[in-house]
């Protein structure tokens, strides 16, 4: 079966979107969407760690013994997971203390080793990278989205600044942890319906 | 038997090369992580325990060395008197270490305040030891000669509800630094002298 390079860029944008489609990941997408900003930021972070382990474990593939592949793949994973946390810490230090725990966390989202297993190490490195883009960018949208609505119900804000009057009273319970569960449900039955062929 | 030898040396070279990749980004994000902490972190903890002060605590500051360890004091100015000076200290909590900037008042002997500055405890539980002012006021006063203790152990301090060991963690970081500062006092005094 041939398999183009934007197809498998573009079905992590829509079809298999992770989050909604998959539902991967859950655990930052509940943790970290309390504001838009925060959501960006844990996505990119997810994307470049999902990019990079894909491209090492594709280009691996032939020389990793699939008995040990798994251990392979989080050495790989956790590598890069530390190479991000570094990173922000010494770049984006706000941020980074904003996700705190979830950036190690990165570890162990079932997203990245899930693609590392399920793709990379079946397919070429371009159609990894395409992979490894498609779902990292879609995993960015959707935290992103998630975290815009919850800021703008819950807080007021949209990406920092103030969208309504000061009258305006927020939806507190939208960005504590019930409210995550609320609006990713509320998404998930909005995609589902107009996923619906 | 082939297969094994690949197995293992395919997780020898990789675990290496990683080793050698993280830290070869660890030394050259060093001084940067540092200065950003500084910024972040220590400062607005230096100038909440040092409020007040007519200087700017985070530039008036000294190093002294502490049997082979650095530290940094920081210098608080009140009514031209040079009398309060704070550190970070450090100890182990629930998530990983706690570090604690402990502020001490060099004429009372007492201690002026602390303030969390970096730590990885759970939100809501220990994080509140940071966010949480009743916790961090009890410790304003103290006496520096007596060993810091939640009301558990025998001390005066109570704990955060559902966070004993973070809350035991920063009362043993702050009488760590009551212990380097008696160590230290002659020493410290010298410096401050030259505030003046």
């Amino acid at each position: 079966m041939a398999k183009s390079i934007t197809k498998e860029f573009t079905k992590g944008l829509w079809e298999e979107i992770a989050p909604f489609r998959l539902v991967l990941g859950l655990c930052p997408v509940l943790g970290v969407t309390t504001t838009m900003q925060n959501g960006i930021g844990m996505g990119l972070a997810t994307t470049f760690v999902l990019l990079c382990s894909n491209i090492l474990v594709s280009a691996l593939r032939n020389i990793i013994p699939s008995k040990v592949r798994i251990a392979c793949f989080i050495i790989i994973i956790a590598t890069f997971v530390t190479v991000v946390e570094l990173l922000m810490q010494a770049f984006t230090y706000e941020l980074f203390q904003k996700l705190g725990m979830f950036i190690p966390l990165i570890v162990v989202n079932c997203l990245v080793l899930g693609r590392a297993e399920a793709f990379a190490f079946k397919n070429n490195i371009s159609l990894s990278i395409a992979d490894g883009l498609g779902m990292g960018i879609g995993f960015t949208l959707s935290l992103g989205a998630l975290g815009g609505i919850r800021e703008i119900i819950g807080t007021g804000t949209f990406y920092g600044a103030q969208v309504f009057g000061p009258s305006f009273q927020p939806f507190s319970f939208m960005v504590q942890a019930p409210g995550a569960f609320v609006c990713l449900g509320l998404m998930l039955c909005i995609m589902n319906i107009f996923g619906k062929k | 038997m082939r297969e094994m030898i690949k197995m293992i040396v395919v997780l020898t070279v990789l675990s290496s090369f990683s080793g050698g990749l993280l830290a070869a980004i660890r030394n050259g994000t060093k001084e940067q992580i540092v200065n950003q902490e500084l910024k972040f972190v220590k400062g607005p903890a230096i100038l909440k325990i040092l409020d007040g002060a007519s200087n700017d605590p985070v530039q008036d500051r000294f190093q002294l060395d502490d049997n082979g360890v650095e530290r940094s004091f920081f210098v608080g100015i009140f009514d031209g008197n040079p009398d309060t000076i704070t550190f970070e200290t450090s100890s182990v909590g629930y998530g990983d270490k706690i570090g604690v900037m402990v502020g001490i008042n060099v004429e009372q002997d007492k201690i002026s305040s602390i303030c969390v500055t970096t730590h990885k405890e759970t939100p809501g539980l220990g994080a509140k030891a940071k966010d949480d002012p009743d916790f961090s006021g009890q410790f304003k006063g103290l006496d520096i000669n007596k060993p810091v203790k939640v009301n558990n152990d025998g001390g005066n301090v109570n704990a955060i509800s559902g966070a004993t060991i973070t809350s035991r963690a920063v009362c043993l970081a702050t009488t760590d630094a009551c212990k380097i500062y008696s160590r230290m006092k002659p020493q410290i005094k010298d410096k401050l002298k030259s505030f003046k």
